[in-house]
């Protein structure tokens, strides 16, 4: 477990999530092998890959929940080994199950959440109001969110990781299981949210949503396998779709 | 049955593969045995005595040697007055004090009496009890002697006879008694309870709780096939544990089994299939695992442990709890056990406690069958 | 810092919406200990006696009204059947079977002495040592009755007699529940500390909400104190509760400072609490924090004096349970409660209960981790 500092000089400043040869092993299993790769401030970076392809494992790392086992890593600019603490003041998260309180209601997530993350009273009650109107949600925030359908409580569970205004939100498979209007609508958010400058990285399995990334990277067994913008792949390698490119990358695996 | 034989391979792996759990179930027997062998014990020795000797003389000191050489008596202080006891006694520095009046030895020669005051800790009423009858007979046996020493001075006195009724007396069952006899057979009961009652509910309310229990249902195991199923590991699992018990106290604290051991072994499993039915019928109430292990608790272990006479004895409780204990198995399990392991009896006198186990496990059986099957279907 | 008081303020709610703990914290204890209380003695009443008396003389009979009326027996006499006695014993009906033999008046009033013969049913464990005692206590003292200085004969020259009073400090009504509670409040206190907060960490693990918390810039200091708070102010709730209701329903003594014994279950819910922690850094799931808790306190509780005396255990057990808290808030809560100690009297307990807690708790942060390794 050695530490690479990575060189100053290099894309520090820029990038707003930089991984260079991060690994991970369990036991005798290597779950993450070597990955590297860059996301650009701003950027939607689609993390794609089948169940048990290592994204989970590699988002752990990048937001300073595992350590890693060899190789390096930096998240707004902060190193993963020795400033995972700083690390957590400037991200988001939402991880693949549900994690809000669900006897809690959709306003006390909220202030429990603007809590931590050091907002002030004022700032909790005017962004958590803000956020529940643009949700649809004010009508029934002071109901346990356990209540609320399952697409409403992504969609909160994503505004949640927003609330402090994050430079970097990682997304652990934020829509799966729900239905495709959901799904667009949360894409838009997505965008909206890229677009004032906060860095998404997000992982699925779903392949269509690969076309809605800036970029994308495809993991097969631990290894990146494909990086690129989507039209970029799909031109250099001859298909017609994400899942094509997919299927061919999976299959000797 | 090969979807039976499957459901049950299923089961054992969901056993294996949750080694903490496990790690409970096979150390739990194990390590209870010795607790209560070592630690739960109620015989009263060395006890901590406290002497208040305003004016030692030889009479006091002649009976503070008695005290001292009892064996069941350790001096740890000698005060010159009474108001020095009270710390020592909060501390629990001394249990016990013996107070002797100033010029003792000189009342008891001349004057009709002298005056003795023993002063015991009754926190414990029971401990207080036996202290007293201790110290006591030390007193009584010390009394006499002098009034037989008194005998031999005849210039000084009258010889006096003294009635002396002496009690000659057996311990039945249980000579030496050592706790750890009495407390194996209710110890089986308790870890049977743990392992069948609470096991078994929590692993049924599981599978109802992840949903699992749907997909077992919807397949062509019926619902009785199911509930072998999961049951039937812990059957195992709980004969196991009644054999290690039973070595354990066999080897480590020799308690005796005088009786037939192929009984006491088929009431073992009468009382598992008691505890089994019982956690089926918890399970059966509920779909959270953590309502069905608080119901377990309270509605088998607590009682099996405070009412079946485990611990506590059954008749020293208010008349209230003594009735309950009656429909509680674990009660009947443990006069079972205790009579085939200490006693050596056999079905003649046991067929009304086995009766009663039968006949209890049979209704409960078919109420949480029932209840089981009208809360799926 | 206000984070930990927007986490206790979040586990606070958790805690009243949640039916089932609020069970457990506050229904279940307290029936607990209206049953324990009520069960858990070793107190004789009426013990179940034959009484066999083949002499049947007025000497004899002298015996057997005494026993009658000291009110700890429930005789039933069988004439002459010593077979019937036996039975009686083998099948658990009495604890004791006293034969009194022929003879039993002329031996006394020839020699002086008498055998008598007592068959105690030791099955009955401890049961059997006090109705021993009580047997004993009653034969002497007809003994005594029986000789002839009782004639009051005012011989100055009477021999050596000593007056002996006894007096029985403390529980003077030998009321086994005064003895009882104040271990049973201990046990209730440790439960709500321990088990609660395992599985209520355990549970967060299990749902991902930990790894939720563990993502944000949360230190695990902050966590800790904002998670165990609650439970600490439980634990004290839970206290004051069955104080009360032992004080209501069983009129249990409360002899010293009720604060004092407050101030003591502060600093031993440290310790319930951390061992809590502790168990649920061992476990992934809820349904093993109960397991492994409910195993390691009960090993706590047996071992702690509550139900048997620390000093009837065997001797190198008796050294072990000095590393027990629970022995020791046993041994205060009594000593507070029953023998009105204060604070000069408890001081080594308690002085062992705060390097516990300060043991624990350093041990259960350290175990305790936000990034996994």
């Amino acid at each position: 477990m050695t530490p690479e500092p990575v060189s100053a000089a290099a894309s520090a400043k820029t990038d707003a999530i930089e991984a260079k040869d991060l690994t991970r092993t369990f036991g005798g299993f290597t779950a993450v092998d070597h990955i590297t790769f860059s996301v650009r401030v701003g950027e939607v970076f689609g993390f794609l890959g089948a169940n048990g392809a290592g994204k989970t494992t590699a988002i752990r790392m990048l937001t300073g929940l595992l350590t890693p086992s060899g190789g390096s890593a930096r998240v707004a600019g902060h190193d993963v080994y020795t400033e995972s603490e700083a690390i957590k003041r400037n991200i988001g998260y939402m991880s693949q199950q549900f994690s809000l309180y669900e006897d809690l209601t959709a306003r006390e997530n909220i202030r429990l959440y603007g809590g931590i993350y050091d907002l002030s009273r004022a700032q909790i009650r005017e962004r958590g109001d803000r956020m529940l109107e643009q949700l649809g949600l004010s009508a029934v925030g002071n109901r346990p969110v356990r209540d609320l359908p399952l697409g409403w409580r992504q969609k909160l569970a994503f505004s949640v990781a927003l609330l402090h205004r994050p430079r970097v939100v990682f997304l652990d498979e934020p829509t799966s299981g729900v239905d495709p209007i959901t799904r667009r609508q949360f894409w838009e958010s997505i965008y909206e949210t890229a677009s004032s400058g906060t860095t998404v990285l997000v992982t699925t399995h779903y392949m269509d949503e690969a076309e809605y990334c800036d970029r994308i990277s495809i993991m097969v067994a631990g290894k990146i396998a494909a990086m690129g913008t989507p039209a970029d792949l799909k031109h250099d390698r001859g298909v017609a779709s994400i899942d094509d490119l997919f299927v061919q990358l999976a299959r000797p695996a | 049955m090969s979807a039976l034989r499957g459901l049950l391979r299923k089961e054992i792996v969901h056993i294996r593969r949750d080694p903490r759990t496990l790690t409970v179930l096979i150390a739990l027997p194990v390590v209870q045995v010795v607790l209560f062998g070592y630690a739960i014990r109620t015989d009263v020795t060395n006890v901590r005595l406290a002497i208040v000797d305003p004016m030692p003389d030889h009479a006091t000191l002649d009976l503070r040697n008695r005290f001292a050489a009892a064996g069941v008596f350790r001096i740890v202080a000698v005060v010159p007055r009474t108001e020095n006891l009270e710390p020592l006694f909060q501390t629990g520095a001394a249990q016990q004090a013996v107070v002797f009046e100033p010029d003792f030895g000189d009342h008891l020669e001349n004057t009709p009496s002298a005056r003795l005051q023993i002063i015991t800790d009754a926190t414990d009423p029971n401990t207080g009890a036996l202290l007293d009858a201790y110290a006591s007979s030390v007193i009584d046996v010390w009394q006499r002697e002098l009034a037989s020493r008194d005998v031999v001075s005849a210039l000084r006195r009258t010889p006096r006879t003294r009635v002396v009724i002496v009690p000659q007396t057996r311990m039945r069952f249980n000579p030496t008694r050592e706790s750890s006899n009495l407390f194996v057979p209710g110890l089986m009961a308790f870890v049977l309870t743990i392992i069948s009652s609470l096991m078994t509910a929590i692993s049924l309310t599981r599978e109802k709780e992840t949903g699992t229990m749907e997909s077992l249902l919807v397949s062509p195991l019926k619902p009785w096939q199911i509930i072998v199923g999961k049951v039937a590991p812990y059957l195992v699992i709980g004969f196991i544990s009644v054999v290690t018990i039973l070595l354990e106290a066999l080897l480590l604290f020799r308690v005796p089994l005088r009786g037939n051991v192929l009984l006491l072994l088929a009431e073992g499993g009468l009382f598992i299939l008691t505890s089994l039915s019982l956690g089926i019928l918890v399970s059966a109430r509920t779909s959270s695992q953590r309502v069905a292990m608080i119901g377990a608790l309270v509605g088998t272990l607590l009682p099996n442990v405070l009412l079946s006479g485990f611990i506590f004895p059954v008749e020293s409780m208010p008349a209230v709890l003594q009735a309950f204990a009656f429909v509680i198995p674990g009660r009947w399990f443990v006069e079972i056990a205790r009579g085939i392991m200490l006693k050596g009896v056999g079905l003649d006198y046991l067929w009304q406690a086995t009766l009663i186990l039968g006949v209890t496990t049979l209704l409960l059986l078919a109420a949480s069958t029932r209840s089981f099957k009208t809360r799926l279907e | 810092m206000h984070r930990i008081l927007y986490l206790a303020q979040a586990e606070v709610l958790h805690v009243i919406r949640d039916r089932a703990t609020l069970a457990q914290v506050f229904v279940v204890p307290m029936v607990q200990l209206l049953i324990l209380a009520n069960a858990a003695t070793f107190q004789i009443r009426n013990s179940d006696t034959y009484i066999v008396d083949l002499d049947r003389t007025t000497v004899s009979r002298g015996l057997v009204t005494r026993m009658r009326a000291s009110g700890h027996f429930r005789i039933e006499e069988i004439s002459s059947s010593l077979d019937r006695a036996n039975e009686g014993l083998l099948a658990g009906d009495v604890t004791l079977a006293i034969v009194i033999p022929h003879d039993f008046e002329r031996n006394i009033v020839r020699a002086g002495q008498a055998p008598i013969e007592l068959s105690v049913n030791a099955e009955k464990g401890s049961a059997a040592g006090i109705v021993q005692a009580y047997a004993l206590r009653i034969i002497n003292d007809y003994a005594a009755e029986l000789s002839p200085e009782a004639a009051g004969e005012a011989d100055a020259r009477h021999p050596a007699r000593i007056d002996v009073s006894v007096r029985s400090r403390y529980n003077a009504t030998q009321n086994y529940k005064h003895y009882m509670v104040p271990g049973i409040l201990v046990a209730l206190v440790t439960l709500i500390g321990t088990l609660l907060t395992a599985q209520n960490i355990a549970r967060e693990k299990e749902l991902g909400t930990l790894e939720q918390l563990n993502v944000t810039p949360i230190t695990r200091g902050q966590f800790i104190a904002g998670k165990l708070l609650p439970f600490w102010a439980l634990g004290l709730i839970e206290l004051a509760l069955g104080l009360a209701l032992g004080r209501l329903v069983f009129d249990i003594p409360l002899r010293g400072s009720v604060l004092l014994l407050f101030g003591v279950a502060s600093v031993y819910l440290f310790v319930a609490l951390g061992v809590g922690l502790w168990i649920s850094t061992l476990v992934e799931t809820q349904q093993q924090a109960m397991f492994v808790s409910f195993f390691i306190i009960n090993i706590y509780l047996l071992m702690s004096g509550l139900f048997t005396p620390i000093d009837s255990m065997a001797p190198w057990v008796q050294v072990v349970t000095q590393v027990n808290p629970v022995r020791h808030f046993v041994a205060i809560s009594r000593a507070i409660l029953v023998k009105g100690a204060g604070p000069a009297e408890i001081a080594r307990p308690f002085l062992i209960l705060l390097t516990t807690a300060i043991v624990v708790l350093t041990f259960a942060i350290r175990q305790h981790r936000k990034v996994a390794r």
